[in-house]
């Protein structure tokens, strides 16, 4: 019978159960995610890393490259700030991470007198920013998961408007990059001006010993002009994917610990609950024990009472029984069944004294002590003499009814 | 020389070929082994590709670019199908929407673009004649 402890303890674990059932299928997913995620990281790198060198190329090969998206502003007067985080929680401290540093630098940006523009990607980021009352720009989600191109183009659409509209000078991403299964950290980049191709652009058409020899259809200018949106949405792509398969390993690092916890928890509380019963036991066991032990003296005295009524009860039964003879034979012992000379067997069949005659209440015979079957003969009633037990309708055993 | 044919999520097709033909915003163009460096912005075409074993390949290519250095070809594209990946019965529909929007409005560049994709794909599909 459970107590109102093992009861609690019982609630507990089965609770604790059922949450360690949910954070072991999450990491099972995750981990089937983050698989997938770093096999979408790896496709699109071939894309992004011709891309680079594509813009190389142009840029060493071009002359006078000139686009809004490499504009190098001489004072930035906004920092745009695009945030990657993921819609769900329960990745440990993937989310917290990118977002404390995002917010970094959005208050150093502050500090030194620069406006900021806030592009979220995740619902995360929206709740954290919103909270704190920061002006958002533009907001996405349902992308973090499994980001596909159309997404990247999405955000990169907005992000170089933002930019060419002249809203901001310097567009920072704030992300968390996949290193490896076990290492993912927080990267804050600079996004736009794309700094590395302004200065290769300036130098390819400084020197003309960078000019690979290539040649552009239909001008190095309109191959710029298609090839540097396409450049940022592979840049954002990229990020967007490592973003991803980040989010995807830190929620399966962050459920396995919750699954450990989980494990350790229950293990805990079995103990206790294990523990508790066995009070439980025990107290019952001290119980019964402590009562029997109560009950044992008294069990003897009540034994003795009951006894002492027992014999009373018979004494008044036989009372009543020899009553109507009492009534006929007069003065007759209560103890004597025939009236005189007659004397019921006293306890263990003893014989009471001065009565040697044995007599057979169901046969009506008697025994003298010469008969053969006196000694095995278990007397119901004692007769002083043959003549009392004759008076009485007995007859003597082995002698014929007509003989007498 | 090798060829590449990247869409941003994947690597669609790579290997030795002989010829490649694309066209660039200002026209077609071929290239064969040796071709000098270059690098043109893709219009929306057939991009056909000459392995050095097997058949002729088509892919239905929606903008990109194509870049030649060192004896290989990258053709990069946002969007590139081969011709067992599209759905004819959906480029069909998708072709006679954008000619009728066209048709409507001459000046409807999003509408002349999708019927220029889904031509595009038709032909990559061999459900229609190549007409240049």
């Amino acid at each position: 019978m459970p107590g109102g402890k093992e009861r609690i303890l019982k609630r507990r674990i089965a609770s604790v159960k059922s949450t360690k059932k949910i954070t072991r299928a999450m990491e099972l997913i995750a981990a089937t995610r983050v698989v997938k995620a770093m096999v979408r990281a790896n496709q699109a790198r071939p894309y992004a890393s011709r891309m680079t060198s594509a813009i190389e190329d142009l840029a060493s090969g071009g002359a006078g490259l000139s686009h809004p998206l490499l504009r190098n502003a001489d004072e930035v007067s906004a920092v745009g700030f695009v945030v990657i985080t993921s819609d769900r929680g329960l990745a440990g401290p993937y989310n917290s991470a990118v977002i404390k540093a995002a917010e970094r630098e959005i208050m150093a940006t502050q500090t030194e007198g620069k406006g900021y523009r806030l592009i979220l990607i995740g619902k995360k980021a929206r709740d954290y920013f919103t909270f704190r009352n920061y002006e958002v720009e533009a907001f996405f989600e349902g992308m973090t998961d499994t980001p596909s191109y159309d997404d990247a183009k999405e955000v990169a659409l907005q992000v170089a408007e933002m930019f060419t509209d002249g809203a901001c000078d310097q567009v920072i991403l704030t992300y968390q990059e996949f290193i490896s299964m076990g290492t993912q950290q927080v990267a804050v980049r600079q996004f736009l001006p794309l700094e590395s191709l302004g200065t290769m652009a300036a130098e390819g058409s400084g020197s003309e010993t960078g000019r690979a020899g290539y040649s552009f259809e239909p001008s190095p200018e309109g191959v710029l002009e298609s090839l540097l949106p396409r450049y940022i949405e592979s840049r954002l792509f990229s990020a967007l994917l490592d973003a991803s398969a980040s989010e995807h390993a830190n929620r399966q690092r962050a459920m396995k610990a919750a699954t450990d916890n989980a494990d350790e928890l229950i293990t805990k509380l079995s103990r206790e609950l294990s523990r508790a019963r066995q009070d439980a036991i025990t107290t019952e066991i001290m119980e019964i024990v402590s009562g029997a032990e109560a009950l044992g003296g008294d069990a003897d005295v009540d034994d003795e009472i009951e006894g002492s009524v027992e014999v009373d009860f018979a004494s008044i039964v036989a009372g009543l029984t020899a009553a109507p003879e009492v009534s006929s034979a007069s003065a007759t012992p209560s103890s004597a069944p025939f009236g005189v000379g007659s004397h019921e067997p006293l306890p263990d069949n003893a014989r009471p004294p001065g009565f040697t005659i044995k007599g057979n209440n169901d046969s009506m015979l008697y025994h003298r002590p010469d008969s053969r079957s006196y000694k095995v003969t278990i007397a119901e009633v004692w007769f002083d003499t043959p003549q009392r037990a004759e008076a009485a309708g007995f007859r003597l055993a082995g002698t014929h009814p007509k003989n007498t | 020389m090798n060829v590449e044919l990247v869409s941003p999520e994947n690597v669609l097709w790579s290997g030795e070929a002989t010829q490649i033909l694309a066209r660039t915003l200002d026209g077609d163009i071929a290239f064969l082994p040796g071709h000098a460096p270059f690098i043109g912005a893709l219009d929306i075409a057939v991009v056909r590709v000459w392995p050095t074993d097997g058949e002729p390949v088509a892919f239905a290519v929606h903008g990109g670019f194509v870049e030649v250095s060192d004896s290989s070809v990258s053709v990069l594209s946002d969007v590139a199908e081969l011709a067992n990946e599209i759905d004819v019965d959906r480029a069909k529909a998708a072709q006679e929407r954008a000619s009728a929007a066209v048709a409507a409005d001459e000046n409807d560049a999003a509408a002349a673009a999708a019927n220029k994709r889904a031509h595009v794909r038709l032909v990559v599909a061999g459900a229609t004649s190549d007409a240049h």
